[in-house]
């Protein structure tokens, strides 16, 4: 009978998110079993590709530094996204706000010569700018035309790609003067220092950090961050207590998009120096699934962009050694959200087979 | 008699709360047996686990004295046990026939077989005499008849044992009386009734036996012309309770809220207020009766800023708030109780202490620039707390764990605190039990001694009449009544509730001095 006694108090920890930190890491290893079934299926060897994966991942300095280098972006991203749905709103744009913030901060870096500590933070600000009215347009769709941001926020990700690509078409207004379809070198006074000799990271990962602070601290500390979780949990209550849901949804998209924007400017800022038009390899998609996994929070977004980048960078070794394509992280992804999401319907079961396990045990 | 059912020391724990302390009832073969407690009292639970829905920690039911284990309501209604749940359980765009074959059906092939389903619904409403159109959609007929229609879904199934949750608490007064016709010839065809409530009232009108419930164990069973109203509160709450508002002549002072010429569309853009007047004197209850569904929503919707109105205007003192935003309204001095709690007046994913700061949030204390002081926050929280008798283990525990009586007065402190010079309460004490009732009533007439106005909107006819000051009736977006206290009679009341016009002469003055008498009546009556 007692076993059912938990202080209520302890639920005020839980979020409007799907899963719960241990559904979460029970998700995880249920996904690794379940992909070693895959690709046991297709007679490879699991154990060798993860334990590629892994050496990919951690094995060296190099290979750490582009770990932590792909976590960088996913924190932004994951945090773009944790905003977002805060507030109700499930922001689907962020790859298109990657897009135009590494797009304007590359113009910055090129176009403009200034000092470095007016340069940088400039173009660092001028991605979050651009990303943060990127994300308004759909804001404002939603707010006052009650269009769904889901369908908005993709749809002008196609937007952003093809303006991306005329950008640096030939003839575009940003292309470098060469062969390639890229804009020209940003100056180094608008680059982010590496801060780790023998690896590409750069102090972007810092700046993502302090984001998450700063990010946590809005959300549960000020008055704005309180009125915006208070539309996303219920937007008539919000209304009845005099608080404005469509100025709400307009600012907690601009903040979304302002946080992919900086994602991109900082890719763009610390790894390549230049823009082009794949940059990103998909940390906008992927932050999707941070967020969810990171339970909206942004402490859990931390936790899960690294998870993704663990997988991202290992996925790279794992195919050059183990000859497994890198595809098979996708699948390892989607089978992590798919267990996190799904065993609150399995944990039933679970909980029975293991009762049934001690019982078994016990004479 | 012979026993029905008898449940035995039946134990139920939820984490923090023992809703079912070693419960024993008996209930007889035959009879209509009330089930009498306060919100958290544990009458839900214990009915759940009656139904299949529940599994007890402990304890045991026998039917017809053979222990039995209801591993789901399916199990349950194999027993013949069957419950009409407050919240109808019907498919809005289906027939009353196709809802009270689903899961049931008649098979032709692989379709239904629509007329042999027909024939059973016309044939078991005819046998228990539960008047139904067996081919309306149930998004079209009134409550009262998917009401109905949830009691045939029951029979249907073989129900023999028929457990209502409180099934008067969504009816009008017309309503309910059909509602006991029905319990009766239930009761005549053999049937025996578990009728949940926490209105004495119903108990004493309808049940043959009552047992109540308090804090989780039975207080007693007894027959109920054994006992009267105020023995059964006694019981209920473990004190004497005031059953009838006591409240003290008081003179209203000068008018706080005009409502003027003001017409509203609903959310579908159809008209739901015409032209209504009316006004709120300083220290006056002010009480709104109807239906539901006749204009009170939007009129407090209107007034309160959360809809626009299409013409008309609202005055605070001398102030047009008309075009003002629901924040400035309410810090011009309007309060308001929502009627809805859990879509309007709460967040339920909150704590109560985010729920506390609602519309607090920029004004000092708990404003400290961008921030929010999260400390004074907590304090004020656990200050209304004590001082409204909020019943929480904790600031810290979320809106959604509260019974719907706290979560009702966490609201009511909320908007006394906002010290409102006009309070518009919105069905205030919508599903709460008698002493949190008897609470909310006595801080409505506090605030009556302190001289705000207060408009009352509520379905209950009771509390207009024992609470008010002036009673105005509102029918399809008009004002048809305007009454002053003692003046009116719940018969009067409920016919122009009805929408009937009242023309007995002498008793009453129909027209509000607004409204253009003769419509009303002419195209609705």
């Amino acid at each position: 009978m007692a076993k059912n006694k938990q202080p209520l108090e302890e639920r005020k920890l839980s979020l409007l998110s799907l899963v719960s930190p241990t559904q979460f890491i029970l998700g995880i290893i249920l996904a690794f079993i379940a992909g070693a079934l895959f690709l046991w299926a297709f007679q490879e060897d699991a154990i060798g590709a993860y334990a590629a994966l892994l050496k990919g991942a951690f094995s060296s300095n190099r290979y750490i530094g582009e770990t932590l280098l792909s976590t960088t972006p996913l924190i932004f991203g994951g945090l773009a996204v944790a905003l977002g749905f805060r507030c109700g709103l499930f922001n689907m744009g962020v790859e298109g706000q990657i897009v135009f913030g590494g797009m304007m901060a590359a113009y910055i870096g090129y176009a403009w010569d200034l000092p470095k500590v007016i340069h940088l933070p400039l173009a660092l600000l001028g991605g979050a700018l651009v990303g943060g009215l990127w994300g308004a347009i759909p804001g404002y769709l939603k707010a006052y035309h009650k269009i769904h941001e889901v369908i908005t926020t993709i749809m002008l990700n196609y937007i952003a790609f093809a303006i991306a690509d005329y950008m640096i078409a030939v003839g575009g207004p940003m292309k470098a003067d060469s062969e390639l379809p890229v804009s020209p070198d940003i100056l180094a006074s608008a680059r982010l220092e590496r801060i780790w000799p023998g690896t590409r990271l750069s102090a972007g990962i810092f700046i993502a950090l302090l984001m998450a602070v700063l990010v946590w601290f809005f959300m549960f500390k000020t008055r704005l961050g309180y009125k915006m979780r208070a539309v996303g949990f219920n937007a008539d209550a919000a209304e009845y207590a005099g608080i404005n849901p469509q100025k709400m949804t307009v600012l907690a998209m601009v903040l979304s998009g302002a946080l992919g924007g900086m994602a991109g400017a900082v890719e763009v800022l610390g790894v390549h120096y230049k823009f082009y038009a794949a940059f990103s390899p998909g940390y906008g998609w992927d932050a999707i699934a941070v967020a969810l996994l990171g339970l909206l929070h942004p402490v859990g977004v931390v936790a899960s962009a690294f998870l993704f980048g663990v997988l991202r960078s290992g996925s790279i070794t794992m195919q050059a050694i183990a000859g497994i394509s890198k595809e098979v992280v996708s699948i390892l992804t989607a089978l992590i959200i798919f267990f996190s999401a799904t065993n609150k319907t399995l944990q039933p079961l679970l909980e029975r087979a293991i009762k049934n396990l001690g019982r078994g045990d016990s004479p | 008699m012979t026993t029905a059912i008898e449940m035995r020391n039946i134990v139920r724990q939820f984490p923090g709360v023992l809703a079912n302390d070693h419960i024993s009832l008996t209930i007889e073969e035959g009879e209509i047996h009330g089930l009498l407690g306060e919100n958290g009292a544990g009458k839900t639970t214990l009915m759940n686990i009656l139904s299949g829905l529940a599994v007890p920690d402990a304890g045991e039911i026998l039917l017809n004295g053979i222990p039995v284990h209801f591993g789901s309501c399916l199990d349950a209604i194999e027993y013949g046990i069957g419950m009409v749940h407050q919240h109808f359980m019907l498919v809005p765009v289906f027939t009353v026939t196709e809802n009270i074959a689903l899961g049931n059906e008649p098979k032709k092939g692989i379709r239904l077989n629509t007329a042999l389903a027909r024939a059973r619904v016309t044939e078991l409403s005819a046998r228990y005499g539960l008047k139904v159109d067996p081919d309306a959609l149930i998004r079209d007929i009134p409550v009262g008849m998917q009401q109905r229609v949830e009691i045939l879904k029951a029979l249907s199934r073989g129900a023999r044992i028929m457990i209502l949750d409180e099934p008067t608490a969504v009816l009008t007064p017309q309503e309910v009386e059909e509602l006991y016709a029905i319990m009766r010839s239930l009761r005549e065809a053999g049937q025996t009734i578990i009728f949940i409530t926490h209105k004495l009232q119903e108990i004493m009108e309808i049940t043959d036996r009552v047992t109540v419930l308090r804090d989780g164990r039975v207080v007693d069973t007894v027959g109920t012309s054994d006992i009267d109203e105020a023995g059964l509160a006694r019981m209920m709450v473990g004190r004497d309770v005031v059953l009838r508002v006591e409240k003290e002549q008081h003179e209203a002072g000068e008018v706080k809220l005009r409502v003027k010429h003001v017409s509203a569309s609903d959310s579908r853009g159809l008209p739901a207020l015409k032209d209504v007047s009316l006004e709120v004197r300083a220290g006056e209850i002010v009480g709104i009766a109807g239906v539901a569904g006749n204009g009170q929503n939007e009129l407090v919707e209107v007034i309160t800023g959360l809809r626009s109105q299409e013409s008309g205007e609202i005055f605070l003192d001398s102030l047009n708030i008309s075009e003002m935003t629901p924040r400035e309204r309410m810090y011009a001095g309007l309060g308001h109780i929502p009627q809805d709690r859990q879509r309007r007046g709460l967040v339920m994913d909150f704590s109560l202490i985010d729920n506390f700061l609602m519309g607090f949030e920029d004004s000092p204390p708990f404003a400290k620039g961008p921030m929010l002081d999260y400390a004074a926050a907590e304090q004020f929280s656990r200050e209304s707390i004590q001082m409204f008798d909020v019943r929480t283990p904790s600031p810290h525990v979320l809106g959604r764990t509260l019974s719907g009586g706290n979560q009702q007065k966490v609201i009511v402190a909320r908007e006394f605190q906002r010290d409102p010079a006009v309070l518009i309460a919105a069905q205030p004490t919508r599903g709460l039990d008698v002493s949190a009732i008897e609470f909310v009533h006595k801080k409505l007439i506090e605030l009556r001694a302190q001289d705000k106005a207060i408009l009352l909107i509520s379905m209950e006819l009771t509390e207009i009449l024992d609470l008010s000051d002036r009673i105005l009736v509102i029918y399809e977006g008009e004002i048809v009544g305007s009454f002053e206290a003692g003046q009116a009679t719940p018969e009067m009341l409920g016919l122009l509730m009805a929408g009937s016009q009242v023309n007995q002469t002498g008793e009453q003055e129909i027209a509000s001095p607004h409204q253009n008498g003769e419509e009303g009546g002419a195209d609705h009556g």
